[in-house]
């Protein structure tokens, strides 16, 4: 019997985090953890209350520090299988027992990403068309660099293995990890595929990402990318030091 | 080199280093980072006290009036530190992030074993274990 773990990052999320946590439990066998990073509202309580176990920052640290403390906390209670769904009701519970069967039956795969993109039809959801362009941009790089089809980069609807959880609790990308941790993946020669879901518009909240933000999304991503191809992956393995960047002074 | 400007160059590095000597007395700078500062300080204080060597360095890179040359060591010195401060924040920051997370987890932890502590022991237990104030 495998031990599976929904790993739900929330930030000021209290009109979907009820639903979004029940919603899981109804149609999974998941244990749900909701990582309530410093939100100023009832969304740590709402959570409990729809049965999850919640671990709560002190303050805000941002979706990468919020997911990273969801695979520490799997890695640490030994799951073997962690899915990660976002608070706002876009990843749809439902097709996480999808996810799980792609990733039973391919025991050679390491990550399982859903892509709303590699839907035939128009339906669901998709996005405004300026940031549909860029995701399609990253795609591209991506896939050139990872030599793998990559659709849906910026999908934080991802399932790992073991393997996965034990990486992603040592080292984990900071401020919009989406696209790195696929590179972060490929970089430690862990294999990642993508499958078809529909996703739906969020219910509430904002996207963490607007108009402003987005030019310095692509310009940090691009770098990280760069960098990440010049660095001698792997930076961080079993045994090493503490996961802290920048431990010597010049 | 003008008398006025090395007597200006003087007072100020002069102070520069008594300031930072001061601070790190007083333990409210850390050695560790005072090094930098005091290096900083030491070099530009030779540099305006020994003219000689200034004015050989400026000429060699080519700079026709010495007290630039200064500035140019100044500005350089800043940079540095400029950059070892980014590096300094980069690793407080990531040390920050690690402990907040594993504060989240300890709480989650404690929160667990409370609740199954509260279970386990009967009520009564528990208040007769409590120092009571009413004494």
């Amino acid at each position: 019997m495998t031990r599976n773990l929904a790993i739900v990052p929330a930030y000021n999320e209290a009109g979907a985090v009820g639903s979004t946590v029940a919603e899981i439990l109804q149609h999974t066998d998941f244990d749900v953890l909701v990582v309530d990073d410093g939100s100023t509202d009832t969304t740590s309580e709402l959570a409990r209350r729809a049965g999850a176990v919640v671990v709560r920052h002190p303050f805000n640290l941002g979706i990468g520090g919020a997911v990273q403390s969801g695979y520490l906390y799997a890695y640490e209670h030994g799951y073997d299988v962690a899915v990660q769904v976002d608070g706002d009701g876009q990843h749809d519970p439902r097709h996480i027992r999808m996810l799980l069967e792609h990733l039973r039956t391919n025991p050679s795969l390491d990550l399982v990403t859903g892509s709303r993109f590699l839907v035939r039809d128009e339906e669901g959801y998709r996005s405004s068309m300026p940031r549909r362009a860029g995701i399609r941009f990253f795609a591209g790089v991506l896939s050139l660099v990872v030599r793998r089809p990559v659709t849906d980069p910026t999908s934080g609807f991802r399932m790992v293995g073991r393997r996965g959880i034990e990486l992603f609790a040592r080292d984990y990308p900071h401020d919009y990890p989406e696209v790195e941790a696929v590179l972060l993946l490929h970089f430690h020669k862990l294999r990642g595929e993508e499958i078809p879901v529909r996703m739906r518009a969020r219910t509430t909240g904002v996207s963490s990402i607007n108009a402003s933000r987005s030019a310095y999304y692509m310009i940090k991503v691009l770098l990280a990318i760069f960098v990440g191809l010049l660095r001698a992956r792997p930076s961080i393995e079993a045994g090493d030091r503490a996961a802290v960047t920048a431990e010597h002074s010049i | 080199m003008e008398s006025r400007v090395q007597i200006v160059a003087i007072l100020v590095t002069g102070g520069l280093f008594v300031l930072v000597f001061e601070l790190v007395r007083r333990r409210r700078l850390m050695e560790r980072y005072a090094l930098l500062w005091l290096f900083a300080a030491a070099t530009l204080l030779g540099l305006a006290v020994w003219r000689n060597l200034l004015e050989t360095i400026a000429s060699a890179v080519g700079i026709f009036y010495a007290p630039s040359a200064l500035f140019v060591i100044a500005f350089g010195f800043v940079l540095i530190m400029l950059l070892h401060f980014s590096l300094v924040t980069s690793r407080l920051a990531d040390q920050n992030k690690v402990l907040a997370q594993r504060l989240g987890l300890l709480q989650q932890r404690l929160d667990e074993l409370e609740g199954r502590q509260a279970e386990l022991e009967p009520l009564g237990e528990l208040e007769h274990r409590m120092p009571s104030r009413s004494h």
